[in-house]
């Protein structure tokens, strides 16, 4: 739960749905928008949305990167058919966005609106601590960055006067470098549209740019980040089509899936990220804060290119929960052997609920069912916890070592939590 | 208490909601720091319209805090208490923060609950600011000041408490983003220092209410203090607000710190941690980063956290060998009896119990009935008079006897408006009374002469068989002893007008049951007393009694001599007519209620009034 990436395409939506309920005068954004799933059928599309056979149109990838128009991203100017040829073409290209490789799934468009260069404006806000700030200018675009000295800053800050501030009654009026007959038409659409950001659980929204035609605002790329823990405010107007993707890239491997869909049935949280197959450090940590120290120490001691995964189990899950998320991680481990061996980390601090030995069960029998694979990939097990029912668990887990022939070396609170990982390095050398 | 400190040991909090664990744990430690008075004042349950009381144990013996319905009932009642412990969902947590941070009793906020808004985390970051009040939290377990106030879950178990020398002062103040991780930084100091003085977990989200800055600067001014110890986190700035004081020279005590999350920048694409605010937006958001700066600022920053113990003991150790450290001598702490639940859990302890039960077990993932899960029973589409057999007999009864149990319930669903059972629920439902009351009232007419021959018939029958009388022997003993023969005669059915139920139960029990010796037998008797009065027929109460003890008869070894008897002393035949007729006068009770009935006052003509004089019983007025 945290501050996430929207799509283009929902953050267009929601704009043209509720943003007039926050303008003085109405702004009428364009409400036409389509996203193109890989469920899409882009023969049928054109009969709930007909507005794509009727105008000109403007399609791009909408998976939460930018600077399309620099990776050749976008096709401008399109009809319908040429459109969907574009869209089929680019579904199966992969792409490389920053260093990160992955398949072209989602797609927005979109009416496409002519305009002159020097038509295109900036606008973006962003949340701190003790203020919004909005950045307007004239000049947007591209062009943008190259001009931030002419970039004009609003501060608003939560309180002022010792009472906190109602977005609601917040106006740009003579506040924007802005003259003539657009005057007033960017006035009231920057007006509404902070009051639409600051009540609708925005913490990030740039648009950049918009332009006008024929009188209207029209956003023509934009980048949003939400507040996802605001959801129970906006059930009516995020409703439960907004989603938040995950990132570029990060479409998830089967292991990845199985640990995510564990994750959704229980109330614990779980959690599976691999990184590198062939890694010979697997750390299998309860606890959120205590899984990335671990991650971290690995990496510190020189180790990241030996991490296998990052993950998380915390939450107190149960046992049929733990077992199956061990399981993944044990079946991961052992799929290819090194004749060095690997370490798995059993590791986490000092719980404050979690009964120990009650999730150590669940692991053991994980452990249990793949003492064979284990002891053929030479996989020596370091375990490092503490808290309710400890020692009971610890205890069983020595035990295990003995009955199952297994190297498992098992430590308390008495030693430093981290102590296992330069441990395992050690024996992996 | 001077503005550095928020705690100490008097301190007195408000839970906001019901958080038995919560609460019994920092009782717990109130007793083996010996405190005097319990930490916590009040709770507040929105729930508990009408308040009310909370028992706990204070060491050995229970006491009780007052529950308040609201957080201005409990701060008016209870204003020493400046600390409100909010334990509130993510969906109230503001709401309620706010209304604390707006009484003026109450100093601390401490927010539980994880997933506030951030927009309204601000608000009450913002809004504290201005009342000069101190927000812990959002999504924090909250804090404890070692030896004296301990908030909510903060430390873990009792015994992990007393491991990690909680219960008494150190000299180490700590301050870290994570919770979770805080059980944890308490141990690593207790190992490697004289302990924790106080410590503060500020939560995990962006916009946490007070920062980590916030709380090191509170350290710094208390002269308890020794030495500063805190956890950063990847994400945000607020460790460079840190360098930043250190360079204005606000904070000078030997700070030992490490920001989490070096990974982060070393995985490609986007991972979020499990904290909210734990994501780099920009380099200078990076562990490393941070880590850099204040290593560069002259904070005291391990290599990586696997030295964060070794560079504690280190800067501990030098401040003792300058003899900054004051002699630290442990308590003698009470022992904490140990909790009913968890020697239980571990299998050390054993109690008797006050009740058995050996038809239903409700403690597993779905009610057994006999031994027979729920699911079953649905899958196997077990009809109701089985079921009956089995919660009531504990038998599996044969097909042919749960049908009979079933036609039973059918044929004594009900009997009109008229008899007793059914006239009681009328007028109790008319005179205003709900569906308990009215149906109470007609059940609790069944006995002896309402629906009671049931029961009757089978006990006189069975101990004539038993007895091996003859039917005429029967009849004969019965008319000497002056006892009516239960389940013989009918007011208005006469053997040329036969009841027509007798008649099903008769035809069912030829055609299904193997043997009917006590229906044979009641037949017999009909015989001879049909030659006194054309109206001594078998009537549908002795059927259903007569026909049950063949049922139980007919079941080979199903039920044994014992059993037979039990069933019929223990009335559990009138518990059939008793359940077949509930259902009539359930009907019969919204019967009047659809047809908006009003009081039912018997007429005063139909009442013949016959009272005795006063002289007749010796009054002279």
């Amino acid at each position: 739960m945290a501050i996430r990436g929207i799509r283009e395409y929902d953050g267009k939506k929601l704009m043209a749905q509720v943003l007039d309920r926050f303008a003085t005068e109405p702004v009428g954004i364009n409400p036409h928008y389509a996203l193109v799933t890989p469920d899409t059928d882009l023969d049928k599309l054109p009969e709930s949305e007909p507005w794509l056979k009727t105008t000109k149109l403007v399609v791009k990838p909408d998976m939460l990167f930018g600077k399309r128009g620099k990776n050749n991203l976008l096709k401008l100017n399109a009809t319908w058919d040429e459109a969907a040829a574009w869209i089929r073409a680019k579904r199966e290209e992969t792409v490389t966005i920053s260093g990160v490789a992955g398949p072209l799934t989602e797609f927005l468009v979109e009416p496409f609106t002519p305009h002159p260069e020097d038509k295109e404006y900036y606008v973006a806000m962003r949340s701190f601590r003790d203020e919004d700030v909005v950045y307007f200018s004239l000049k947007g675009g591209i062009y943008v960055e190259e001009n931030w000295d002419q970039v004009k800053e609003i501060h608003l800050p939560v309180m002022v006067d010792g009472k906190l501030v109602d977005s609601k009654t917040v106006s740009f009026t003579g506040q924007l470098p802005v003259e003539g007959a657009e005057k007033a038409l960017i006035e009231n659409f920057v007006t509404a549209l902070y009051r639409f950001y600051a009540d609708q659980g925005f913490a990030y929204l740039e648009i950049n740019p918009f332009t006008l035609a024929d009188g209207r605002v029209v956003p023509l790329d934009l980048v949003a980040k939400m507040d996802d823990t605001a959801s129970f405010e906006h059930l009516d107007t995020w409703g439960t089509t907004l989603t938040f993707p995950a990132g570029f890239g990060r479409t998830l491997n089967a292991d990845e899936k199985k640990v995510k869909d564990l994750d959704a049935k229980t109330g614990a949280s779980l959690k599976l990220t691999v990184l590198n197959p062939d890694g010979r450090i697997w750390p299998m940590v309860a606890g959120g804060g205590a899984s990335v120290i671990f991650a971290d120490t690995v990496a510190d001691l020189g180790y990241m290119h030996e991490l296998g995964m990052y993950g998380e189990y915390s939450g107190d899950p149960n046992e049929e929960f733990t077992y199956q998320y061990a399981c993944v991680i044990l079946d991961l481990m052992t799929r290819k052997h090194d004749p060095k061996g690997k370490a798995l980390l059993i590791g986490g601090g000092i719980a404050n609920f979690t009964d120990v030995a009650a999730t150590f069960k669940g692991i053991i029998r994980a452990l249990t069912q793949y003492a064979d694979k284990l002891r053929e990939g030479k996989v020596r097990i370091y375990v490092r916890r503490g808290g309710p029912n400890y020692k009971v668990g610890l205890e069983n887990m020595r035990a295990l070592g003995g009955k199952l022939e297994l190297p498992i070396e098992v430590y308390g609170p008495e030693t430093h939590m981290t102590n296992i990982v330069p441990m395992a390095i050690a024996a992996l050398q | 208490m001077t503005q550095y400190q928020l705690f100490s040991k008097n301190t007195r909090a408000i839970v906001f909601n019901l958080q038995v664990n919560a609460v019994q744990r920092m009782l717990d430690f109130d007793y083996v720091c010996r405190r005097e008075k319990p930490s916590v004042a009040a709770i507040i349950d929105p729930n508990a319209k009408q308040g009310g009381n909370h028992k706990v144990f204070w060491g050995t013996r229970e006491i009780i805090i007052p529950i308040y319905n609201t957080i201005a009932q409990a701060t008016k009642r209870h204003p020493d208490a400046d600390v409100l412990i909010n334990f509130a969902s993510f969906r109230s947590a503001y709401g309620t923060s706010m209304e604390g941070l707006r009484e003026p009793t109450i100093k601390t906020v401490v927010i539980i609950a994880e997933g506030v808004p951030e927009r309204r985390a601000r608000e009450l970051a913002a809004v504290a600011r201005q009342n000069d009040k101190v927000i812990i939290g959002p999504a924090t377990v909250g804090g404890i000041l070692a030896g004296g106030f301990k908030i909510g879950n903060t430390g873990g178990t009792i015994e992990n408490i007393i491991e990690s020398k909680l219960h008494r002062t150190g000299s180490v103040g700590f301050v870290s983003k994570s919770g979770g991780m805080s059980n944890e930084a308490y141990n690593i100091i207790a190992c490697n220092t004289d302990g924790l003085y106080e410590g503060i977990a500020i939560g995990g989200d962006a916009y946490p209410g007070s920062t980590l800055l916030d709380h090191l600067l509170r350290y710094e001014a208390n002269p308890e203090v020794k030495m500063l110890a805190c956890l950063g986190e990847v994400g945000g700035t607020e460790e460079y607000r840190i360098v930043e004081a250190i360079k204005e020279k606000k904070l000078t005590k030997p700070l030992v710190c490490w920001v989490t999350g070096t990974i982060a920048s070393k995985m490609t694409g986007e991972v979020q941690f499990g904290h909210a605010g734990a994501k780099a937006g920009a380099s200078n958001e990076t562990a490393e980063a941070k880590n850099k700066a204040l290593a560069e600022a002259g904070v005291i920053v391990p290599n990586s956290f696997d030295d964060y113990g070794l560079k504690l003991k280190e800067t501990f150790e030098k401040l003792q060998a300058a003899g900054k450290i004051p002699e630290r001598v442990l308590p003698d702490t009470p022992p904490i009896p140990a909790d009913y639940n968890a020697l239980k859990a571990k299998g050390q302890v054993r109690k008797g119990t006050n009740f058995i039960c050996t038809i239903t077990d409700d403690t597993g993932d779905e009610p057994l009935y006999c031994g027979i899960p729920m699911s079953k029973v649905v899958e196997h589409d077990m009809p109701l008079g089985e079921l009956i057999g089995l919660l009531w007999f504990k038998k599996r009864l044969p097909a042919w006897g749960a049908q009979y149990v079933e036609l039973v319930l059918r044929l004594t669903a009900d009997h009109g408006p008229c008899v007793s059972g059914a006239h009681n629920t009328i007028v109790t439902a008319r005179a205003g009374k709900d569906l308990m009351a009215s149906v109470a009232s007609g059940i609790l007419t069944i006995g002896p002469r309402f629906g009671g021959a049931v029961s009757g018939a089978a006990k006189q029958f069975s101990e004539a068989m038993r007895k091996g009388q003859t039917p005429l022997e029967f009849v004969n003993h019965m008319k000497n002893v002056n006892v009516n023969i239960q389940g013989i005669g009918h007011k208005i059915k006469s053997a040329s007008n036969p009841d027509v139920r007798v008649t099903l139960l008769k035809k069912f029990a030829i055609e299904n049951f193997p043997k009917t010796p006590h229906l044979d037998f009641a037949l017999e008797v009909e015989k001879i007393t049909l030659t006194k009065r054309n109206n001594l027929i078998l009537n549908v109460d002795g059927a259903i009694g007569i026909l049950f003890l063949d049922l139980m008869a007919s079941g080979g070894e199903l039920f044994s001599e014992q059993e037979k008897a039990e069933i019929i002393e223990f009335g559990i035949l009138d518990g059939l007519f008793m359940l077949g007729r509930t259902i009539g006068m359930v009907g019969h009770f919204f019967d009047q209620k659809r047809l908006r009935s009003g009081l039912y006052r018997h007429p005063m003509d139909d009442v013949l009034y016959d009272l005795p004089e006063p002289s007749e019983l010796g009054y002279d007025w």
